[in-house]
């Protein structure tokens, strides 16, 4: 039998929302002495206009250059002089900030958030440096690099039609340098208001106390008007969608496939999918690395994902399940891709053993747990649990709701991923 | 919620202090060498129900042949035993939820995994298995010798990996510390037979070091290895690299790669050990450096000029040497000026003392940074399993915070001048050399390479 046996470890909570509309929640675990403050707002990658492509992720960054009371470089200092660490990160959907310390320094992590979620100070000039730091940023990890963005960025434009869901997030050149301040200014305006944000404190705290510092910090920021989310579907390929990407630096080819998957705020329709996702390619146990890396050897590595940036709960609708194989120059990727499709009709028609399921739903349970042993990585993903679905509680929740997954469920879900609904994007090795 | 008038909403603000510090409780430890030498150290932390282990073996890398054989074990240790298949090893951990994986540097080889707590008696068997019987089957070792090539090739196609290698390669030269990965085709040579003896020979219990953590009973998990453990015996001893030769840093290595949009500046040199009664120092003098966000070299290149995303030094700690390397990725046209601000804060730092506020905040943040990596299970056992196998006790962790916070101007000073000097740094660039050449030659001496 497997040790599927994990104790439920189901956070207490506590919950308010402020008179301007924030949304707060607070998750103690006094386990060891340190917190974590998390700030996300609900705009991302999909909401930024035609022209701004990449200004979601530089306003970001413009978030980190001094604030109603601060000056540049202050905020990260008082953090970092506490003994904390702090970053941010733009996805398709939200764009957060977050700090993890000493729970001596909740206070001062509060207000900091506070301060810029009242007023971030952009001008003329910290908006140039960090134009060019963005641009650094890219080149590092895209323009430079063999593989770069392959294939978060390369992929979407494949599979999808519209700006929103196609476009690529880390911006265009041009689109980057004519940002201008009044841009910035704006997206604040219309994206930034408390009632559009989830604030998450987890960790070392008192509920009752810092519920109290909460309200002092945040409390007086000015309510604004909440933008309506866009509904940001769009109709799913009703034949194969093909591309080819030419990467100078790459050595060697690859492929990636991807499809589109049900709405996620349907929990029960889209977990099939996650635990899918792992029996295909989550170990040397898995399907697909069994058949292609194992067996036939045609691909040197496959991994599937769920959303284009690796973790299935930051997106809404729409969303992708991606496959990404690596391959020799000598094999065609048609073999790959022949190989996957037999692979998926084997789960389609013949299903997955319980024995193999058990086995599947053990190992997520298991990387679920790992990851909420970690303070920051456990109040983060509350925080968009409770931005994207109202329940933070999920984090303690999912591995349970994952057991319930069944057989015939995954059989379905497979029985999904034909290949006349699918994107195929091949990269060609430009280094050879 | 009360209206407040719009003005006062936008005027500064003052920064609350911070509250009461509470400190970590220090975990506890229990300890067992066992007949054969091995060294079991298992520590309860239960904050959810998973354990981990970690295995280091010190097998160092001796001769040019040992970097691709030790490559090569990595990646075959798992391919079956006596009594299982790649595909029954793999099933039976992803059964208790787990993983096993291992690793290695010139000075060892660490195997690495976790389970659900209830799953540990099967992976410690597992783990055992494989130290006792790994089979490396040909076809399935031939097969993974193919597959490590090609992500090898993949992996020294990126620029900063490169430059990684080009660096160590010009402090250490020929030493076993001089490169990090085998050449594609060296590991295509190791064949199944060479694996089955190095294996015999070189992982030994003598002188390894087993850590357990995780939700589980100290002092029953000890008699649990003991049991799973009995059977791993050999007669080889721990081996260790070559002593390393002192080093005289010379011209600035170029590796050319035409087109690059950016240049990958690698600088740094020997440092001191983390058992050295300075370390504290020259940690706090590295970060005050280039070490986190609000380092020197981040406010300079970054956040005042732009030139870089993420620039960073850190500590290396290897048995034979320690280095600092700072590591940053800069746009190709300002290659030699961000170079010059690199001389510059080193060189500041190394000449002048930093103020007593700088060395109080980065004191801060350390001890801080640590409290957070030693939070999680896997934080924990990673860094036990690396004081422990220096010869540090867990007592570091409560003592090394204290050391941080009584360190003084004068003696990140001091440090720096010993560890970030600009006279003792290598400096190597990857980059277009048609366009970065002369900007740099106008620094001084350039080697092209």
């Amino acid at each position: 039998m497997p040790a599927t046996t994990v104790r439920s470890s189901i956070p207490t909570v506590e919950r308010a929302t402020l008179g301007n509309g924030l949304r707060v929640v607070l998750a103690p675990d006094r386990s060891s002495p340190v917190v974590a403050v998390a700030v996300y707002y609900d705009v991302g990658i999909r909401s930024e206009p035609e022209g701004r492509t990449g200004f979601a992720h530089l306003f970001e960054h413009l978030m980190f250059q001094g604030s109603a009371s601060l000056e540049k470089m202050e905020h990260v200092k008082y953090v970092q002089s506490s003994g904390g660490t702090l970053n941010g990160s733009t996805r398709l959907d939200y764009t957060n900030y977050y700090e993890a310390l000493p729970s001596h320094a909740l206070e001062r992590a509060l207000f900091l958030e506070a301060d810029r979620m009242r007023s971030p100070r952009v001008t003329e000039e910290n908006l140039a440096n960090q134009i060019a730091v963005v641009k650094e940023e890219i080149r590092v990890n895209v323009l430079n690099q063999p593989y770069g963005g392959f294939p978060w960025l390369t992929l979407p434009p494949v599979l999808f039609e519209t700006f929103p869901n196609a476009h690529n997030g880390y911006g265009g050149f041009e689109d980057l340098e004519s940002a201008t301040v009044d841009d910035a200014q704006d997206f604040f305006d219309r994206y930034y208001a408390p009632g559009n944000a989830v604030l998450v404190v987890g960790g070392d705290l008192d509920p009752g106390d810092t519920m109290g510092l909460v309200e002092r910090h945040f409390g007086d920021v000015p309510a604004r008007a909440v933008p309506e989310r866009p509904d940001f579907d769009e109709p799913a390929p009703t034949s194969e969608r093909r591309a080819e990407h030419v990467d100078a630096h790459a050595p060697a080819p690859a492929l990636a496939l991807g499809w589109r998957l049900p709405d996620p705020a349907d929990l029960a329709a889209y977990l099939p999918f996650v635990v899918l996702s792992s029996a295909l390619t989550t170990g040397d146990a898995s399907r697909l690395r069994r058949r292609l890396v194992h067996t036939d050897s045609v691909a040197t590595d496959v991994g599937t994902h769920i959303g284009v940036m690796q973790d299935p709960f930051d997106v809404r609708n729409p969303t992708v399940l991606t496959l990404e194989a690596h391959h020799g120059e000598d094999v065609p990727a048609d073999r790959v891709v022949a190989a996957t499709d037999e692979e998926l009709d084997r789960v389609a028609t013949g299903g997955v053993e319980r024995a193999e399921l058990e086995r599947v739903v053990a190992r997520l349970e298991s990387a679920i747990l790992q990851g909420s042993d970690h303070v920051l990585s456990r109040t983060l993903s509350m925080a968009a649990f409770e931005q994207q679905r109202g329940r933070a509680e999920l984090v303690g929740e999912l591995a349970g709701h994952v057991a319930q997954v069944t057989p015939e469920q995954v059989r379905a879900a497979a029985a999904t991923l034909r290949p006349d609904n699918r994107a195929r994007l091949d990269l060609l090795a430009g280094a050879r | 919620m009360s209206e407040q008038p719009a003005e006062p909403l936008t005027e500064p603000r003052a920064v609350p202090g911070l509250g009461k510090v509470r400190r970590a409780k220090l975990p506890t430890v229990a300890e067992r060498v066992l007949p054969s030498g091995l060294r079991v150290v298992a520590v309860r932390r239960a904050s959810v129900p998973v354990v981990h282990v970690r295995l280091r073996v010190p097998t160092a890398v001796r001769r040019d042949a040992d970097l691709a054989r030790a490559g090569m074990l990595e990646h075959t240790m798992l391919l079956g035993t006596a009594e299982r298949s790649q595909s029954e090893i793999a099933d039976a951990l992803q059964r208790i939820g787990g993983s096993l994986r291992a690793s290695s540097d010139a000075d060892r080889l660490l195997l690495a995994g976790e389970s659900l707590a209830a799953g540990l008696p099967d992976l410690l068997g597992l783990l055992a298995e494989v130290l006792t019987s790994a089979s490396y089957p040909r076809a399935e070792v031939d097969r993974e010798a193919a597959r490590l090539a090609d992500l090898l090739g993949r992996r020294l196609s990126q620029p900063g990996v490169v430059a990684d290698e080009r660096w160590l390669r010009q402090v250490f030269g020929d030493h076993p510390y001089g490169r990090e990965y085998p050449a594609p085709d060296e590991v295509l040579d190791v064949s199944a037979a060479s694996l089955r003896s190095a294996h015999r020979r070189r992982l030994v219990p003598d002188g390894s070091l087993l850590v357990l953590v995780g939700d589980l009973s100290p002092a029953r998990v000890l008699d649990r290895v003991e049991r799973a453990m009995a059977g791993w015996s050999g007669d080889g001893s721990p081996t260790s690299v070559p002593r390393v030769k002192r080093f005289t840093p010379g011209a600035l290595q170029l590796v050319d790669r035409p087109g690059a949009v950016q240049s990958n500046l690698r600088v740094g040199g020997f440092a001191l050990p983390r058992t050295d009664p300075d370390h504290a120092a020259q940690e706090l003098a590295n970060a005050i450096f280039a070490g986190p966000f609000v380092s020197r070299l981040t406010q300079n290149i970054r956040e005042d000029k732009g030139y870089t995303y993420s620039p960073r030094s850190s500590l290396h700690h290897n048995t034979r040497a320690s280095f600092a390397l700072l590591q940053a990725d800069v746009a190709t046209e300002v290659t030699a000026p961000a170079l010059v601000e690199v001389g510059y804060e080193l060189g500041r730092i190394a000449t002048l003392p930093p103020s007593a506020d700088e060395v109080e905040s980065m004191a801060q943040h350390l001890v801080g940074v640590l409290a957070l990596s030693t939070s999680t299970q896997a934080g924990l056992a990673a860094t036990l399993s690396v004081l422990l196998a220096e010869g540090l006790g867990v007592d570091w962790l409560r003592e090394h915070p204290q050391r941080l916070l009584a360190v003084t101007p004068e003696q990140v000073h001091e440090a720096a001048r010993r560890v970030l000097a600009p006279a003792t740094r290598a400096v190597t660039v990857v980059g277009d050399a048609a366009l970065v050449g002369d900007p740099l030659r106008a620094l001084g001496p350039v080697e092209l390479t």
